[in-house]
């Protein structure tokens, strides 16, 4: 196996054993920690016969199912305040946004403004069907096509597809498009340039669109290595596949360069947008030469993460690449819009359906009500706000922690184990001991070409006494590492509603879904 | 006597007559933390020297296992479907991986013997 | 503005501390040829006011669902969500949480998932469940490359009365991996060189039949029989496919705690058999327990994904379902097993009520015999006129078939109708009624 396949970035993935004990002795008769419960399964709660929702009667209206009945499905029953209290009081186990700084690198985790709640939530947005005849939604279909205009002049870009349901949706039409293209010019090609220090995604999706990936090296300034890219470069390759600014939070300033080489050799240079939050307003990726770029909603656009999802990955194209989106397209006929749904006429080039119906209406509702608020002033500012936080937080921590490379970051600041040489500290082990001060950990081990990464995105909606606050634990952190306090980052986290969990067990031993005569984990063993 | 040989990829193959017997370096476990599930070969498989033959995942890594000789597969070690944890506490002993009919003994002077392996490990800092 | 905490006298401390004159310092590595001077060509900022103005007149143009006499279904499908349900999931910590990746603070999602997990196999009969996927048909799609991993052969067969959006989404999303895959009906008899055949249960048409006899085929043969849901709430009424025998099932989950929100965002329910769970796309979480012994949930397996397998991974999925998953899941807690039985058998019921009432307009032809609460009639003319012609009424009146097989030209007088237990008889009456008008 490869070195680098071994992936040893030192995370355990079992509780420090010096500490852990199977007792779970509580210090309370219920287990219950003031406000904190505990709370046990909806199967352990529920029971037979209750239920939450008055439904009216069945009467004998004949059956047409033929006696195909169901059998039992073994669902719990129970009334409504106790769905309720359930789900309360889990949320309160979770760390969120609104409830304080969430420097996820790579993930702009920003405000969720509850206006684009309201507005998805009316009627006539969230209660269209995506099958009603298109001369009674003419109002959501304008919503889509508006949204689009805000998205192709963001980017410069003449085309957007609109359908694809996230970024890594996104980025499977955008090299969808990008061999169809080819393939309609009669050269499918067989590889694609990725950078070392791009997101799993992009490999993956290369590899469904029957790809082989040529890795790209870093330099070391942290930008693609241009000579390298180059070398890299024939006639067989579709496209290079480039996040900007990269994973490392830089932006890359070659990039012009990359799109005339990849163009030279007539391939097609796709964006991984994930990043956009650090220059709307400042830089246009039409105008850098790009072909195809995703634009995650959930990152950039403020549609809220949800726990996971769902998002939105419209996917903004070159005039070559147009004619291979993905139906359906909005066509503005005289009266109005309308769908063109198959890959027919126009769309014949399309490269097909990527989804059911039209697209993720409700982010799209939220993703353009966010932009209208914000407009083209706001939208800037949102940019400047956000690069300006990461710089900020780079120039209070580059002191005490170890930046992997030099200079000024975009909007997010990227950091690396070697200021925890020789601690007895890890990067995992630091990431738990920010959760006792109350701060979810920045995103840790990703990207893979520095050691023990941490990525920092404070994103523009922190307070600058949110943003000191953070710097201000950071260096308390920092300085205990160095003063060789290792137990307060081994034994963290000790006041979060879990301890660190046992994920070897859960692997070896896959437990995925609750079973009527499992024991439980502490009767177990 | 049968002898150990190793390879750059932390591999290593203990040959008996023509069969070899494969597994991971103690060094390769060590990196890859703990060892959640493997996926083996089916006996009876053909494979080239260095060409991925299994693999092992840990639970935050899969590496492929690339084989260090070309041959047959004879057989898997079917106790790593119950106890991968095997790989961990006897890398070089009960974790063995697969056993393999040497299609060429001759590759076998490519690898290295413990001792080099040890230089080359410490090497790697 | 009203979304940013920075002011003037912050952002300076700030430039001071970085050693910066101005934040254009910062953006100077933008190559100067693209360097954007002035704003970009759109609107400035607006308040809430202006905003809800806007964007209240566009949806003031559209007629929803809940405005008359509905009968829209063909994948998507209205009923009514409890009012906790939306509550619950705008309570802060679960609406603008992240995905999982620090278990420890983030128990209330790991808990939910494994929930949400645990009741997509009860209701599908299945053994395992992921933790979601976008929707039914992109399900679908990864259902099919899943199959192909597992048997090692590269033949899709694809029931002709799948829904159209999911066979073009299998299509589509596998085009350029090594497949061999067509849309055929009848179906073939299974062979030995089939990765899986995928059907449809109701189908598209609404038909309702039992898989049996089609799983033991496939079994006998190795290959994998993958079934479509496209109506959650039918799980409540109808043998499960796992009872049937299926080996993959994917389900639009949509029908339960989410609305029609005009296509999306929707639920991708995927389920298979234990010894499949290795080749599985998606997240899942697990059960473990933590450093004091107690139980606990994480994300787990995570080896088959993007993050780590990278090119080699059974999926490039990354984002999930989510916040619908979480809707799915209190809507069904409040429900509980006698309420989802219930809630089928109501739903079933009215579209009987329907079916008997449109099968009394002369001219109305029935053509589905076994169905749960969708069904296919056949006018005397083409139905994309007559469906135009009841918006006259004010009645959405179900989905002509050309719309979802413009191809086919022997059904473009099929009109599939949907009623679920948000219809009352005053709809069903006023359907009837209408129609009677239009092809009289």
């Amino acid at each position: 196996m490869s070195r680098q396949s071994m992936n040893s970035q030192g995370r355990q993935t079992r509780p420090n054993e010096a500490t852990a004990s199977e007792s779970g002795i509580s210090e309370t008769y219920t287990g219950h920690r003031g406000l904190d419960k505990e709370e046990a399964l909806i199967f352990e709660l529920g029971r037979a016969g209750q239920c939450g929702v008055d439904l009216p009667a069945l009467d004998n209206t004949d059956s047409r199912l033929d006696g195909l009945m169901r059998d039992d499905i073994g669902l719990p029953g129970l009334s409504e305040p106790e769905v309720v209290r359930h789900y309360v009081r889990l949320s309160r186990n979770n760390y969120a946004i609104d409830s304080g700084i969430y420097p996820l690198g790579s993930c702009t985790m920003k405000h969720n403004p509850r206006l684009n709640e309201k507005l998805a939530r009316l009627p006539g947005f969230g209660d269209i069907h995506p099958m009603q005849p298109t001369a009674t939604v003419q109002g959501g279909i304008e919503l889509i096509d508006r949204l689009a205009h805000w998205l192709k002049t963001i980017t410069g870009m003449p085309s957007v597809a609109m359908s694809p349901a996230a970024g890594a949706h996104g980025e499977l039409c955008g090299l969808m498009a990008i061999r169809a293209k080819l393939t309609a010019d009669g050269d499918a090609r067989s590889r694609v340039l990725v950078p070392e220090s791009a997101h799993g995604t992009n490999p993956a999706t290369a590899s469904m669109c029957g790809y082989k990936i040529d890795s790209i090296p870093a330099n070391e300034r942290g930008r693609v290595d241009l000579a390298a890219l180059k070398e890299k470069l024939a006639p067989d390759v579709a496209a290079v596949m480039l996040t900007n600014p990269n994973t490392c939070g830089l932006f890359e300033d070659e990039v012009m360069e990359v799109a005339e080489a990849i163009h030279s050799v007539g391939g097609y240079f796709y964006c991984d947008g994930a990043n956009l939050n650090a220059v709307m307003g400042r830089v246009r990726v039409g105008d850098l030469g790009v072909d195809a770029m995703h634009i995650n909603l959930h990152k950039t656009f403020s549609t809220p993460h949800g726990g996971g999802g769902p998002g939105a990955g419209p996917v903004v194209l070159s005039e070559a690449l147009a004619a291979h989106a993905p139906v359906p397209w909005i066509v503005h006929t005289g009266q109005g819009f309308d769908l063109h749904e198959t890959a027919t006429g126009d769309a014949a080039g399309s490269i097909g359906r990527l989804k059911s119906f039209h697209g993720q209406m409700g982010m799209f509702v939220r993703a353009l009500a966010y932009m209208m608020s914000h407009g083209a002033d706001g939208l800037q500012q949102v940019s400047e706000d956000a690069v300006l936080s990461a710089n900020y937080v780079l120039a209070s921590l580059k002191d005490v922690m170890s930046p992997s490379f030099e200079g000024y970051c975009m909007h997010e600041a990227l950091f690396d184990e070697e200021f925890l040489k020789d601690s007895g500290v890890t990067t995992l082990d630091f990431a738990k001991a920010m959760i006792d001060e109350g701060f979810h950990p920045m995103t840790i081990y990703f990207p893979l070409v520095v050691h023990g990464a941490m990525l920092i995105e404070p994103t523009e909606s922190e307070s600058k006494a949110s943003l000191d606050e953070f710097i201000d634990t950071m260096r308390d952190l920092a300085a205990s590492a160095s003063a060789g306090d290792v137990e307060r980052f081994t034994d963290a986290p000790k006041l979060a509603p879990r301890k660190r969990l046992d994920e070897t067990r859960a692997a070896r031993s896959p437990v995925l879904r609750w079973r009527p005569d499992a024991e439980t984990a502490e009767a177990a063993e | 006597m049968s002898t150990t040989k190793y390879s750059e990829e932390h591999e290593w193959v203990e040959v008996d007559g023509n069969t070899g017997t494969v597994g991971i370096s103690n060094y390769a476990q060590d990196q890859l933390g703990d060892i959640v599930f493997i996926e083996l070969p089916e006996a009876g498989a053909t494979v080239e020297k260095g060409a991925e033959v299994a693999v092992v995942e840990s639970v935050k890594a899969a590496s492929e296992i690339y084989s260090p000789v070309s041959g047959d597969i004879v057989e898997a070690n079917a106790a790593l479907n119950e106890t991968p944890e095997l790989v961990n506490s006897d890398a070089e002993g009960g974790g063995w991986l697969y056993k393999i009919t040497l299609a060429d003994a001759g590759e076998l002077d490519g690898l290295m013997d413990a001792d080099g392996y040890a230089e080359f490990v410490e090497g790697l800092g | 503005m009203r979304y940013l905490p920075l002011g003037d006298v912050d952002r300076n401390d700030m430039l001071g501390r970085i050693g910066a004159d101005s934040v254009d310092d910062l953006f100077e590595v933008i190559p100067p040829s693209a360097r954007l001077e002035g704003l970009l060509d759109l609107p400035l900022a607006q308040g809430e006011i202006e905003v809800e103005r806007a964007l209240g007149k566009l949806s003031a143009k559209n007629r929803a669902a809940g405005d008359g006499p509905f009968f829209v279904g063909a994948g998507a499908y209205r009923h009514h969500v409890p009012a906790s349900v939306d509550h619950l999931i705008q309570r802060s910590e679960f609406l603008t949480a992240y995905t999982p990746y620090q278990p420890e603070i983030s128990q209330g999602t790991l808990q939910v998932l494994f929930e949400f997990q645990t009741q997509v196999a009860l209701i599908t009969g299945m053994d395992v469940a992921n933790a979601s996927m976008y929707d039914g048909a992109t399900a679908c799609a990864e259902a099919v490359m899943m199959a192909a991993r597992v048997t090692r052969r590269k033949k899709i067969v694809m029931s002709g009365n799948l829904h159209p959006h999911y066979r073009d989404t299998v299509l589509t999303t596998a085009q350029f991996i090594d497949l061999e895959m067509s849309s055929v009906e009848p179906l073939p008899e299974v062979d030995e060189t089939m990765a899986c055949v995928v059907v449809q249960n109701p189908d598209v048409f609404g038909r309702v039949r039992d898989l049996t006899p089609l799983a033991e085929a496939c079994h006998s043969a190795g290959a994998l029989m993958i079934v479509v849901v496209t109506e959650v709430v039918s799980l409540g009424a109808i043998k499960s496919p796992g009872a049937m025998g299926a080996d993959i099932v994917v389900v639009e989950g949509q029908g339960i705690g989410n609305g029609l929100n005009y296509g999306g965002p929707y639920l991708g329910l995927f389920a298979a058999r234990e010894k499949y769970v290795r080749q599985m796309p998606g997240r899942l979480c697990g059960e473990t327990v933590d450093g004091d012994g107690r139980r606990g949930y994480v994300l787990t397996l995570s080896a088959r994904e993007q993050h780590i397998r990278r090119e080699k991974a059974t999926s490039n999925i990354c984002t999930n379902a989510g916040l619908c998953s979480l809707a799915f899941s209190i809507h069904l807690s409040l429900l509980g097993e006698d309420g989802f039985k219930r809630l089928a058998l109501l739903n079933h019921q009215m579209a009987v009520k329907l079916s008997n009432a449109l099968i009394a307009v002369p001219g109305v032809e029935e053509e589905t015999e076994t169905f749960f609460n969708e069904f296919t009639v056949r006018l005397p003319r083409p139905a994309a006129e007559v469906v135009d012609e009841l918006l006259e009424h004010d009645v959405l009146g179900g989905v002509p078939l050309s719309r979802l097989f413009p191809e086919r030209d022997d059904i473009e007088n099929h009109l599939l109708v949907t009623a679920t237990e948000t219809n009352t008889m005053d709809d069903v009456t006023a359907f009837a009624k209408a129609l009677r008008e239009v092809l009289s």
